[in-house]
């Protein structure tokens, strides 16, 4: 945990209860107050409707791959072990799409629209990314 | 109302490309204004228009230092402009509509890029964590769209490498171009993966090169030194750019820029005589192909087959060998392409007979779009 090279997402103001519920290992997913619109990524305001209004909801961490690609290539210097590794793109149950990396499955096993469930990955003592598994 | 045929691109500036260690950026910047302003005929106090997009390895070069570069001491218009990788068509756009609102009358549009020899930086950083997993840049996000289309559809790797080896036959007849060793399918297959469904032969060069053009009325650039080219059609579309929040992932903008633009142009597909199309990877020339109307969705794929895209082929692309085999100066490498294939001036890679042809740009992860439609 502690020589964790890795760039750590950037944390804006209206993402601080979502990463603080990530390392609750509590997937939060920001929702409209008023029209009830999930929405992610956080933002101060709401597309759907313009409301201000904004709360946290839990969700049940379940959804699908809606795509992926498999990195052959090091993009950034702290991923030079990893290679080849798949970044995909989840849809949650809810609706809404987060990127995020499959665990304990190799590159080639993945398909779009696998069924994959969230797991909490403590990779600082600050910090927890949601990570998947297969479901 | 129209700016259709008011307006044209009257100079177009080169500067070396390639691997280039020993230009700065702000000497790249100087070469290639320099350089459009002689082609059209024109002295630096002519101009009085500026727009540069900023080359993010040195943005201390601007529109108000190049100015001051050129000498210029008055300008009407003096921007820097950002659509990412659809501002070159962009400029092109708003200078015409600058010169048509009387703030100015010769306006200077120019670029640089220097990711050839530059240290690699991260892409700016869309909002959320995807650093963290391992996801960076345009190309992954590409990739991203691509795999989807390819399973959706079942596009497939050999048909983008169709396109490849199409464009580097072009550039292979491109004195300038980067890459001049023929490829064939079977190179394309083999080349290693980027960020798979992309191998190396999907994705474009890295370039250091500068580019500029002069836009005037057509009523001055008739008196300049180049058959003028006029633009005949202007059009933009632009998507919500992070590829999670995208309601249709395939959707790249390409639709409303293109229908905006064969719009005001007043021609359909069949009357393009060749297209200088976008490719930051083949990928970006198949969705294009669909969402610009050339075939339905889905069917790029079989539509690029038979070689249709090659200069002596039904739809001439990307015919000095584009960002794939050219040089990546962005948007600029088609924009300046689509001036010469009209003035008549390529040589071995001439379209015969070209006289309306379609540019188009695309910024980001494939989501900001713009196109242009220019005639002899």
């Amino acid at each position: 945990m502690a020589d964790y090279d890795k760039p750590l997402p950037h944390m804006t103001r209206e993402a601080q209860e979502f990463w603080q519920g990530c390392k609750r290992h509590e997937l939060l997913i920001q929702r409209c107050k008023d029209c009830s619109t999930y929405r992610h990524y956080q933002r101060p305001m709401c597309p759907n409707c313009g409301s201000w209004n904004a709360e946290w909801a839990e969700v049940s961490g379940k959804g699908k791959v809606y795509t992926y690609i498999v990195a052959h290539q090091p993009f950034h210097p702290t991923f030079v072990d990893d290679v080849p590794y798949a970044v995909v793109i989840v849809e949650l149950e809810e609706g809404v799409r987060l990127v995020s990396n499959v665990v304990d499955c190799r590159p080639e096993d993945i398909y779009i629209g696998m069924p994959v469930e969230v797991v909490f990955d403590d990779v600082t003592e600050k910090v927890t990314l949601p990570r998947f598994r297969r479901a | 109302m129209s700016l259709k045929d008011k307006y044209a691109i009257a100079g177009v500036g080169y500067t070396p490309q390639g691997k280039l260690p020993d230009w700065t950026v702000r000497g790249l910047f100087l070469e290639a204004s320099k350089n459009a302003i002689e082609d059209a005929g024109l002295t630096a106090k002519d101009i009085d228009g500026i727009l540069v997009e900023l080359c993010w390895t040195d943005p201390t070069t601007q529109c108000w230092s190049l100015q001051a570069d050129l000498g210029i001491e008055h300008t009407g218009l003096c921007a820097n402009y950002d659509s990412m990788g659809a501002s070159a068509i962009a400029k092109v756009q708003l200078a015409a509509m600058a010169i048509d609102a009387g703030l100015c009358k010769a306006v200077l549009c120019a670029f640089v890029e220097k990711s050839a020899t530059a240290p690699a930086i991260p892409y700016r950083a869309s909002l959320g964590a995807g650093l963290a997993y391992g996801f960076f840049g345009a190309m992954p996000g590409i990739a991203m769209a691509a795999q989807a289309h390819m399973s959706k559809y079942g596009t497939t790797s050999r048909q983008l490498g169709e396109i490849a080896v199409t464009q580097r036959r072009h550039a292979c007849l491109n004195p300038i171009a980067q890459m001049r060793t023929p490829i064939t399918i079977e190179d394309h297959q083999n080349s290693r993966m980027i960020a798979a469904p992309l191998h190396l032969l999907d994705c474009c060069l890295v370039s250091d090169g500068g580019r500029a053009l002069v836009v005037t009325s057509a009523e001055r650039a008739k008196s300049l030194r180049h058959p003028p080219v006029y633009i005949i059609g202007m059009g933009q579309g632009h998507v919500i750019l992070d590829l999670p929040e995208r309601p249709d992932m395939l959707d790249c903008g390409a639709k409303r820029s293109g229908e905006t633009a064969f719009r005001m142009a007043g021609v359909t597909h069949k009357d393009l005589d060749f297209l200088e199309l976008y490719d930051a990877t083949t990928y970006n020339i198949i969705t294009q192909l669909e969402e610009l109307g050339f075939c339905k969705r889905g069917e790029g794929g079989p539509f690029v087959e038979g070689w249709r895209l090659a200069i002596d082929g039904e739809l001439p692309t990307n015919t000095s060998g584009g960002m794939l085999s050219e040089a990546y100066l962005q948007g600029w490498t088609g924009l300046i392409e689509v001036v010469r294939q009209l003035r008549g001036d390529c040589g071995e890679r001439q379209v015969k007979d070209a006289k309306i042809g379609m540019v188009t740009n695309q910024g980001g992860f494939i989501g900001f779009h713009s196109t242009l439609i220019l005639r002899r």
